[in-house]
């Protein structure tokens, strides 16, 4: 799992889009997507179950929430490569964040970063509904702080 | 494989100057478009018949004395002899306009719903739709009858002796489609057809893969329900056609309420319009019937035998070329089948290569196809496929070999 300490969200995005402005092209882009797919296990095993599962018609993502010291790490799962690689993102941007940030968190570094076509609400991949999921949990967890 | 000459008979290069859109490109790349068996493309007759629609005659139709709606009306009633003449059905009253192929096939499930009663038997075939499956569960539990289902085999095609067994005289309907979605098997309608009547039960056939590519004669076949969607046949999208004998048409009781589909309307009573205004409440579609009727002489004026003989050939060059991709497998074997390929590659799933190929200017459908049982059955999530129609070309076949190549190595 990655490990940041005291980074916000926002400097986390802005970090990505830093990062992807290095590509040239799509073909690029999608290696390093494909490569963060690849490397990263997302999730224990134990918590990919049919309660965890977002089914989308295209790829199945599995979300996975716990608090920790004030803030919640998230792991999550995709049988698809491009969409776990997209996940390897989100996580990046959203675990190991206090609930109130990630409420009021937005997703348009995605657009930035030339991804916006893999959230979009047809593409049924699943990944709407995870960052539904999230905000979700968030919501919960900031409910049971208050 | 047909001979090489028939590239040069069919005139590809000529018919593919009337659809507008297979000149556009698709990230940067020109568009091959490969998911015909969703929707196909609509050539410029189709447009224009729309525009001239919209420009010179639109009008409500059958209830205005005006000239503009009689234009209209006798457009539209055009469209539905053509549609007749077409599948070469007895009567003209015999063709429903519906939205599609899924609104037909509700108006025969709710009509059933009052002609069912508790264990009688509906039979579906593994090889359906969606769309093909859920009005007949929802039928079977508003009315108690039991819904069977024709099994499948590894090839994709349906297993005849296990549909004999199911037969009975419980059977009351029995529903499949011609051609499947997901796999592109041709089914053998004519001997499911007079088996079904063999035991007194109605049969209901979805034309929608099969009426891009062939012909039927629905006397011929001796069908008692055939529906088809236009999109699917160059026509525009939100229009259908239901095909019902008409001794059955009569039997079932109307499906929605509203205008022209009543006789005469009083606080007591209303009596019911004939065929086949009795199931077409509402003002229609009536632009897209006229459409419809434009891509069916599109279609014919190139001719079936042309069309199956050149989307025969196509499908023969993929086949070939793609499963020369070391781990790629095809679903869907039958020897007869349309030109629909459904494929994996081993390790890698279906919607990433959806995603590569489609940045590489490729339209290719992955998913489960809205046919989950046969993913099931595959024990797969879903496919790629791609589906070819007479307007594409071995180039492009080619262009998707190299796509699919290319994923592969990004993603293994």
């Amino acid at each position: 799992m990655l490990k940041i300490e005291n980074v916000n969200i926002k400097d986390i995005q802005n970090e990505i889009i830093d990062e992807f402005s290095m590509f040239d092209d799509w073909m690029q882009r999608y290696e390093y997507m494909i490569e963060l797919g690849k490397s990263l296990p997302l999730i224990d095993d134990q918590y990919k179950t049919e309660d965890n599962i977002i089914k989308g018609c295209q790829s199945k993502v599995w979300v996975h929430a716990e608090m920790k010291d004030g803030k919640i790490i998230f792991t999550a799962d995709s049988d698809a490569i491009i969409t776990k690689g997209i996940i390897a993102i989100l996580i990046r941007v959203f675990s190991n964040q206090q609930p109130k940030d990630i409420i009021e968190a937005d997703t348009s570094f995605i657009d930035e970063i030339g991804l916006k076509e893999h959230l979009s609400p047809t593409r049924a991949n699943g990944l709407v509904s995870m960052i539904k999921q999230i905000k979700m949990y968030a919501l919960a967890y900031q409910t049971q702080l208050n | 494989m047909k001979s090489t000459n028939q590239h040069i008979t069919f005139k590809v290069d000529k018919i593919r100057k009337d659809f507008p859109i297979l000149s556009r490109k698709v990230n940067g790349k020109p568009l091959v478009y490969f998911d015909n068996a969703a929707t196909s493309q609509t050539p410029q007759v189709v447009i224009d018949a729309i525009v001239n629609y919209y420009s010179n005659y639109n009008a409500n139709i059958h209830r205005g004395v005006h000239t503009l709606s009689q234009e209209a009306t006798d457009a539209y009633e055009q469209a539905r002899q053509k549609i007749q003449k077409h599948f070469n059905a007895q009567h003209s009253h015999e063709i429903i306009f519906t939205s599609g192929t899924t609104h037909a096939i509700n108006l025969v499930a709710n009509g059933f719903s009052s002609l069912l009663k508790k264990d009688d038997e509906i039979i579906v075939s593994a090889l359906e739709h969606h769309s093909n499956i859920v009005p007949w569960q929802m039928l079977c539990e508003q009315t108690g009858a039991i819904l069977k289902v024709i099994p499948m085999n590894q090839e994709g095609e349906l297993i005849i002796s296990a549909y004999d067994k199911l037969l009975s005289e419980n059977t009351k309907l029995v529903f499949v489609n011609h051609i499947s979605n997901a796999l592109g098997t041709i089914n053998p309608i004519e001997e499911i057809i007079k088996k079904a009547h063999d035991v007194n039960a109605a049969v209901l056939v979805d034309g929608a893969q099969a009426c891009p590519h062939l012909k039927p004669d629905v006397q011929a076949l001796d069908v008692d329900f055939y529906v088809a969607s236009a999109h699917k046949m160059c026509g525009p999208t939100g229009i259908g056609m239901l095909y019902g004998k008409s001794t059955w048409l009569n039997k079932l009781p109307p499906y929605q309420g509203g205008g022209e589909m009543i006789e005469e309307v009083t606080f007591e009573k209303t009596t019911y319009a004939d065929l086949p205004y009795k199931f077409e409440a509402g003002t229609p579609n009536i632009c897209g019937g006229i459409a419809f009727g434009v891509a069916i002489d599109y279609l014919n004026s190139i001719g079936f035998d042309a069309i199956a003989s050149y989307e025969n050939e196509l499908l023969n060059y993929a086949t070939q070329n793609l499963l020369e991709i070391e781990g790629l497998k095809i679903y869907g074997t039958s020897p007869n089948k349309t030109s629909v390929i459904s494929f994996n590659i081993e390790g890698i799933h279906p919607y990433d290569i959806g995603t590569i190929v489609d940045k590489l200017g490729i339209a290719v459908r992955t998913g489960h196809h809205c046919a989950q049982p046969i993913m099931d059955f595959y024990e797969i999530p879903g496919t790629v496929r791609a589906s070819f129609s007479f307007y594409n070309t071995k180039e492009e076949i080619d262009a998707l070999v190299y796509a699919v190549k290319k994923a592969k190595t990004m993603l293994l």
